[in-house]
């Protein structure tokens, strides 16, 4: 699967409260949580970015809270993947859980720039800069985690294969 | 093998692992409090037989937006609530019986040395210090160990930490672990797990040990774990009504690095803005006027934190232009309080004594902070917007600097005002 989309640029350490603030928490509403994603980070993403979107930030995005709530905001703001240098672990680990893509390249992550227009090959993990002409290889997904993600999410994972 | 390498394969089929290993563990308990666990349910009622692999194991506290601050949040924990009752859960947390979950699961004997616990609040790792693998994960693999009572896991690489020397006056747990992130970074044990050791660990009390792990994860780690001796046996004994094991890490363990610290240099720590690693020793903060104090949490709300900071606030007052905040962090800890004369020093030092919760720690409500302002709390995180408006500032601090401040309307040693 190959995806395509304007990059929003972000810096180090974003964390959940920078991407879903605590006080809107009153809700698991996709719906309601997409209004105010990154709104402390930048108060115009939510009206500004659309579908098929794509986030690039620095080091250790998602760092914080273990809320699902944040990648359930920014797949509902219609962003297509996150690529980042590295990503906290609970984020990490919640992101295959909600179906989010995410993807670790330290060259990317340095080079992409605010909305050049970038194509990620999913099953392949390659990111192509269209904007520029540069080409990254993602990190490899552990086998186990691309299972999940071709079950469909851990609770999928869970009811077709009897057990974790 | 580690603590954390042990733990974990005492949790598999296997008898031993490696770091890098993917494996499926039994988990002893499940955590999720009012605003993860509804998603948890959500996702646990999608699986076809949705009943609990074992509801003993299932710990539900109703512990953020409670008493609740909104129609939202009460629709959120009714829905806990019913699902509680539906199940039988016997370690469902509400009403008077609400303390903040990560001094609640340790005070009530639900979690123990050896111990493999996952929570789906990112503080869970605060349970390391009884000597356990405790981390925090989100709501769908925590409706994966209600449905199954098992998680996966990839075994981390440990980092061993070790505090040598005495304290210095006023220095705590909360303390070293600033030191220690401003040292490592905010990702600087991303995916690892931190094993903190030496005399200085030994002579804290299992409260300041606590401490310490609570906030591994502010250092990007999946635990923070901390070798149980006899004080932590004498605080779970009474409280354990099942077997724990406890477990050290042998003679060859390895780790990715060791890093000794000499605690004679380290004073009490204040993380500035807007993140816990930006740390400075309290002799090099400057002037940093506050509005507010914020005594509490599941970092700092334990009784003895309430006694640090009734010992500098005794027969003085709270600075006119500041709100200081006490929240006892359970309600245990509430009546030894009350008991012990504490709260009445808060009353008539001008604090404001507020319920068992998680509020004003994540701009929840019980102390929100206006634009512009600042304040000073002895909670875990100090993110923009992390205790209300975008523009507002967050310092964090053990129990005896934020009492101090309080006194003096700015950040200060308690050295200063008494």
């Amino acid at each position: 699967m190959k995806i395509m989309g304007r990059v929003f640029r972000f810096g180090d350490d974003i964390d959940t409260d920078a991407i879903i603030p605590a006080r809107y928490l009153n809700t698991s509403d996709p719906e309601e949580l997409k209004k105010h994603c990154m709104e402390d980070a930048d108060p115009s993403f939510p009206s500004k970015v659309g579908k098929g979107d794509i986030i690039v930030a620095g080091k250790n995005f998602g760092c914080g809270s273990s809320r699902e709530h944040a990648p359930i905001a920014i797949k509902a703001c219609g962003v297509s993947c996150v690529i980042a240098s590295s990503f906290a672990r609970i984020f990490f680990r919640n992101s295959f859980n909600m179906g989010l893509l995410i993807f670790e390249s330290d060259e990317a992550s340095g080079e992409i720039r605010e909305s050049d227009i970038v194509e990620v090959d999913a099953s392949t993990g390659l990111i192509k800069n269209i904007t520029t002409g540069k080409q990254y290889q993602a990190r490899p997904i552990p086998q186990f985690m691309q299972e999940l993600i071709a079950d469909g999410g851990l609770m999928e994972h869970i009811i077709k294969r009897g057990g974790i | 093998m580690t603590i954390a390498e042990k733990i974990l394969a005492a949790h598999t089929d296997a008898r031993e692992v490696t770091p890098g290993d993917i494996v499926k563990v039994n988990v002893d308990v499940a955590l999720a409090n009012d605003i993860t666990a509804p998603l948890a349910i959500k996702a646990f009622e999608s699986g076809k037989q949705a009943k609990p692999a074992d509801p003993d194991k299932i710990v539900f506290v109703l512990d953020h937006f409670t008493p609740n601050k909104d129609i939202a949040s009460a629709n959120q924990c009714k829905m806990v609530r019913d699902f509680a009752r539906r199940h039988e859960l016997e370690h469902f947390f509400d009403a008077g019986e609400v303390g903040v979950e990560h001094a609640l699961l340790p005070e009530k004997g639900l979690v123990l040395p050896g111990d493999l616990i996952i929570g789906a609040d990112s503080h869970t790792c605060t349970y390391g210090a009884l000597g356990a693998f405790a981390t925090g994960v989100g709501s769908t693999d925590l409706a994966g160990a209600m449905l199954t009572a098992q998680a996966w896991m990839k075994v981390p690489e440990s980092m061993k930490f070790v505090f040598k020397g005495e304290l210095l006056p006023w220095v705590g747990g909360k303390d070293l672990i600033l030191y220690l992130i401003g040292d490592i970074g905010v990702d600087g044990g991303l995916y690892r797990v931190l094993e903190i050791e030496g005399p200085a660990i030994d002579s804290l009390d299992v409260s300041g040990r606590l401490t310490i792990s609570n906030m591994a994860i502010e250092a990007g780690a999946k635990a923070g774990i901390i070798r149980a001796d006899a004080k932590t046996e004498a605080y779970v004994k009474p409280r354990a009504r099942r077997p724990y094991t406890i477990y050290t890490s042998d003679e060859d363990a390895r780790y990715v690095s060791i890093r000794e610290y000499d605690c004679s240099n380290i004073e009490p720590q204040v993380a500035f803005p807007h993140l816990p690693e930006n740390t400075r020793p309290i002799s090099e903060v400057g002037e940093v006027r506050i509005d507010q104090v914020f005594i509490g949490s599941c970092t700092n709300g334990r009784i003895e934190d309430l006694r640090v900071s009734a010992e500098i606030l005794k027969g003085r007052k709270v600075d006119r232009g500041v709100r200081c905040i006490v929240m006892p962090a359970t309600p245990d800890v509430f009546r030894q309080a009350e008991a012990e004369g504490l709260i009445r020093i808060f009353l008539e030092s001008g604090a404001i004594i507020g319920p068992p919760s998680c509020g004003p720690c994540l701009g929840g409500h019980l102390g929100i902070l206006a634009k512009g302002e600042k304040a000073l709390a002895t909670t875990n995180r100090n993110f923009v917007g992390r205790m209300g408006d975008p523009a507002s500032e967050v310092y964090l601090s053990g129990p005896a600097v934020a009492a101090a401040s309080a006194i003096a309307g700015k950040i200060s040693s308690p050295s200063e005002v008494m």
